[in-house]
Formats: structure tokens, sequence, C-alpha cells
């Protein structure tokens, strides 16, 4: 019988010829990924008496969570990062300002189909979006990782979303994959490989299938997978080095479970506060007025998200009562976005241009929300007290659904622009 | 290598028990407090009356939520001589090992146990025995990297020994 993406590459990595789940094995990585958690890391390392990394060249830091740094702690974990990185020799550092780990890494060329990546962030399962197997680890792990270049795994087994139907006007891959989170749960894919497959799979962007690998770990995903086509290769070849392997699944594969997913009629979908399985259509949503929307992070941070976002506020302004926040996933779309006039019609709109980087996403700084505020954002997580106060609320939607809330200072539908 | 065997007292649990239940997080900047309020939400008379060695004995999910490492941190600082769950949150199992703290799921162990049972468990032969009742059942087999981790006293010790050794 066949092996599924997740098996197939860690079969690969562990020089077997065969997986299957619940195998234990210890792999080889291809790539390990840190942003100021490297500082912690680091500091395990040092502990262990280890000055030095299997290979500088497989090792990717990023600051981007606490950037320009707050305070003058987050600039002295900036500074030990930093001073780590030259000492060991590490070459692939993005210094503040360039972006959030997750676009970094496939924008500059780290990520290959077929390749094992650790990151010390949990949402590292993003590169999945390019048929890689990234995965969330902690530091101690991380340690280890830099010092062996290897580390265990247990073959997890694999469900599917088999994607159908075409998506309707103003309705993004978010919409999908919050409604996937509705309807099945936020437990749906615990401890297991999800792959995303089926037409609209492969008619959405680079850009749409990125952000639901990236939140296939709020169903609970070691992975999430999207195999490779046409559209993958032309993002990566002007951008790594060496051959592209087009991996993909075997045909002769059983999945633990395949869920079909009809995305024709989709509404656009909101998660309600505090869990994001906790969604309904927009229209369900009912009168929810909105102090501060935000558009950004390495879900929605991207260029498509931005160009809808220009195209619902251009010429508009936003709502009195509301504030909103934008900040692009890399500099790199920071730039694309002033050449064709995206941000300056945000500007024009109201909206603050923050600069890339993690920011409010995770409630560190620029934009925390007061007690009794709502927020409508356009990230991955909506847990109470992660944008502020325990009480505010905080409701996830598409940045289209965000754009046009602003404009409305209540959470609106976007097909109406 | 020779195995020691782990044993303990019981203190069981059911399905589903978050790492907020385990380590919540307005607790979560101090490990003294954190020590004190560990599982408050559901046993709040765990944390003053556990004992060095006693075993948690979860249910389904055990450990399921975030990847504080936290959690299993503060399990081990309790001084909790090993969790045993019929299954695990992906990350909680992986930095319960990271951290040297004895993890093993085993399917039915909630039908064999009763709080304050005495256990017994064989980390390497995986088995687990109910030395009150007399009865014993089968763990999953920890893989052989993982038991060196653990008996190593977690990942960082592991990479010390590592370092003497070359
Ligand atoms: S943007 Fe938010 S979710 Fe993404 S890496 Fe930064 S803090 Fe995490």
């Amino acid at each position: 019988m066949g092996m599924t993406l997740a098996e197939k590459i860690l079969a690969r990595k562990s020089g077997k010829q065969e997986v299957r789940p619940g195998d234990y094995l210890t792999a080889d990585i291809d790539l390990a990924m840190a942003h100021e958690s490297f500082a912690g890391a680091y500091l395990n390392l040092a502990s262990a008496g280890i000055q030095k990394v299997w290979d500088p060249d497989r090792v990717v830091v990023v600051l981007d969570h606490y950037v320009p740094a707050p305070t003058e702690r987050s600039a002295g974990i900036h500074q030990i990062v930093r001073s780590a990185v030259e000492q060991l020799g590490i070459k692939h550092f993005y210094d503040e300002g360039r972006g959030i780990c997750h676009q970094i890494l496939p924008e500059e060329g780290h990520v290959c189909p077929g390749d094992l990546i650790v990151g010390a962030d949990s949402h590292t399962t993003t590169y999945g979006a390019f048929g890689a197997a990234g995965t969330g680890i902690g530091m101690s792990e991380m340690a280890y990782v830099l010092a062996t270049g290897k580390l265990w795994f247990r073959v997890p087994s694999s469900i599917r979303f088999q994607l159908n139907g075409m998506l309707p006007r103003r309705v993004m891959s978010k919409d999908i994959i919050l409604h996937i989170a509705g309807k099945y749960r936020a437990e749906v894919a615990q401890y297991r490989s999800v792959e995303f497959s089926g037409p609209t799979a492969g008619s959405l962007s680079v850009d749409g299938r990125m952000t639901m690998s990236n939140m296939a770990l709020e169903l609970g995903a070691k992975f999430g997978f999207f195999e490779p086509d046409e559209k993958t290769i032309a993002y990566l070849e002007t951008r790594v080095k060496g051959p592209i392997d087009p991996i993909r699944a075997d045909a002769d594969v059983s999945y633990e479970e395949v869920y079909e997913v009809d995305v024709s009629g989709l509404e656009p979908q909101i998660a309600l506060p505090w869990t994001v399985d906790n969604v309904k259509p927009v229209s369900e949503v009912g009168e929810v007025a909105v102090n501060q929307a935000v558009i950004g992070s390495c879900t929605n941070g991207r260029a498509e998200d931005l160009e809808v976002s220009a195209e619902i506020l251009r010429n508009k302004k936003i709502h009195p009562r509301t504030r909103l926040l934008v900040f692009p996933a890399s500099r790199a779309i920071y730039q694309e976005a002033l050449r064709k006039g995206w941000l300056e019609a945000l500007s024009e709109a109201g909206a603050s241009i923050c600069p890339p980087g993690c920011g409010v996403c995770f409630g560190a700084h620029m934009g925390l929300l007061a007690a009794g505020e709502s927020c409508v954002a356009s990230i991955n997580r909506n847990f109470r007290g992660r944008m502020g106060s325990n009480d505010a609320r905080v409701y996830l939607g598409s940045p289209a659904t965000v754009a046009a809330s602003a404009i409305e200072g209540k959470i609106a539908d976007p097909r109406g622009y | 290598m020779k195995v020691k065997l782990i044993k303990g007292k019981v203190w069981k649990f059911g399905d589903n028990v978050d790492t907020d239940i385990i380590s919540p997080s307005i607790y979560m900047d101090s490990p003294e407090e954190l020590r004190e309020h560990a599982f408050e939400a559901i046993k709040p008379e765990f944390a003053g009356e556990v004992k060095s060695g006693d075993i948690i004995v979860g249910g389904r999910n055990f450990g399921c939520g975030s990847s504080r490492e936290s959690a299993p941190e503060v399990i081990k600082a309790l001084g909790v001589g090993a969790v045993v769950a019929e299954s695990f949150g992906r990350i909680f199992f992986r930095n319960a090992i990271a951290i040297g703290l004895p993890i093993i799921t085993c399917p039915r162990v909630s039908e064999v146990f009763e709080e304050g049972d005495e256990l017994e468990i064989d980390l390497k032969g995986a088995k687990v025995r109910n030395i009150s009742k007399g009865k014993e059942i089968q763990s999953e087999p920890l893989y052989h990297d993982v038991l060196d981790i653990i008996l190593k006293g977690g990942i960082i010790s592991l990479l010390k020994g590592m370092q003497k050794n070359e």
C-alpha cells in the first residue's frame, strides 16, 4: 500500500523504505527555524556546553515577534540572538523589519517540497503549503536539533480534506479553514497530518494555501500539506537553489478519514471569542461593533490579502469608531504594496501602516485592546487575553471581511464591496 | 541497559485535561505559585497532597492545548514519578520527554486503576501493573531514543552526556 505525504517524507528522512502511522523513528532535519525563541534555544545549548551547531547553513533565524523592540527586555533578547548568530556562524539571519518568519522562509527560498522543517514556533505547519513537512517544537528540543541535526518523530496518521466547488467573490481561503474548524472542531486533526486536496485546493493561490496550512495547526495538526503543482513551482523556481522535487502522496493511499468540503456558496466566516472553532457565517453574527480592525500576520498579511483590502477600502473612509492597523507579512510584500498603490489606498482610508512583524497578533505591542473592546482581525487565534485585556473580544475573519468591517464600524459582509 | 521500575500511588484524572488546567496561565510567571495551583480547577487538593513518587493516571487526550513547557515541568516539580494516560496531546507528550518526565501511553489504564492504587511501570518492557489488584496491562512501547532521553533526565542532560563522551 502507498504512503501519504507525511509517511513519505518521514521515511525518506529516516532512511526507511516504508513507515506506518504509530511508528517511531529518528529523522534528519533539513532546516531548523527560530525567531526570538533562538535566545532560549541558544542558552539551552550553551548550558549543555555546546558551542557549535550541526550545520550553520541549515539554520534560519528571524527577529519578528518584538520588532522594533518595545521594551528594554526585548531589546536584550535581540542582543543575545544577534551575538549568538554571529558566534555560531549562522548566515541566514533576518534582522528586525525583514518580516515574519513563516513568510520569510518560503520567500527567501529556504522551503522545498519534501523537506522536513522544524521551527520553535507552533505555526511552522505553514510550509506544508509547499509540500514541506513543517512542524513546531519546544526550545529544549530545538537545542537538540541545533546540536545534532536530528530529532525523533512518531509517524502521524493522515486525514484528507477534499475541497470542491468555486469560491464565491470576496470569499477567501481563510473562510474555508474557519468553516472547517467550525464544522469539524479544533481537535479534528489532533496528532495527525492533514492533506488539503481536490480541485479547489488547486485553484487557490500560493498565498491562499499558506493561510490554510498555517491554520491547520489550529485543528491540532502536525503537518498541513498541499501537493506541489505548477503554481508551487512557479513561486519557488526563482527563489530555491537546486532542483525542486514535486513530491506527491501515492495514489493507493488510504486515509484515516476523508472529509468532503464544498465551498460553492460558502459565506464569509467569523470565529467568535474565545476559540478558533466557535465559527458562524457572517450573516448569523449579528451587530458587533468593533473598536479595532487588524489586517496582517503570517496568516493573512500577503499580497493577495493587501490587494483585496485595498480594493475594498479604496476611496472610502474607515468608521470613526474604528481603528485600522495593517501589518504586511514581510518587507518585500510591503514594497510590492507600496509600488502597486495598495498602501496608499489603505492609508487614505485611515489605516495605520505598521512595520512587518508579529506586533499585535500575540498581544505583545502595537495595538493592544482595553477591557470591553472588540476587534476583528485576519490573524489565526482569538484566545482570551491574546490581544491585550482578558475582557477584550477578538473575532477572526478574512482580510476582506476585516476591511469591510473597518468601513462599517461593525462586523460586516465583504460581498457587498 | 538495566531500567529501574517506577512505582507509586495513583492520582486519577479524566479525559481532556488541558494545559491550562495543569498550568494555569495566570501563575505561569512564578514557578512557586504555579506549583501551588497546578490542576486547581479540577482537583484543588492535588498540589498540596501529592507526594514525591506518586503517579498520574489520565484518560484520553491528557495535556491537550498549548505548547507551554511549564505543564510537564510543574508536574515534574511536584515530584510526580510518571504520567500514564490513554492518549496524550502531541506537544505535551514531546515536552514531557524533552524534560525527562517518564510518560507512557496505555489505552486501557483508566479501567484498571482506582485512585490510591499502587502502580508499577516497566518502561522498557512496556508494562503497567496494578500491584493492589494484581493486574498487568500492556502499554505502547517507547521508542529506544525516547526511552534514552527520559532515562538521561531530559534532552539537555542527554546533550551534556554526549559532549562528555566525544
Ligand atoms: S504573526 Fe502571529 S501567529 Fe504568526 S508567527 Fe507572529 S505571533 Fe505567531
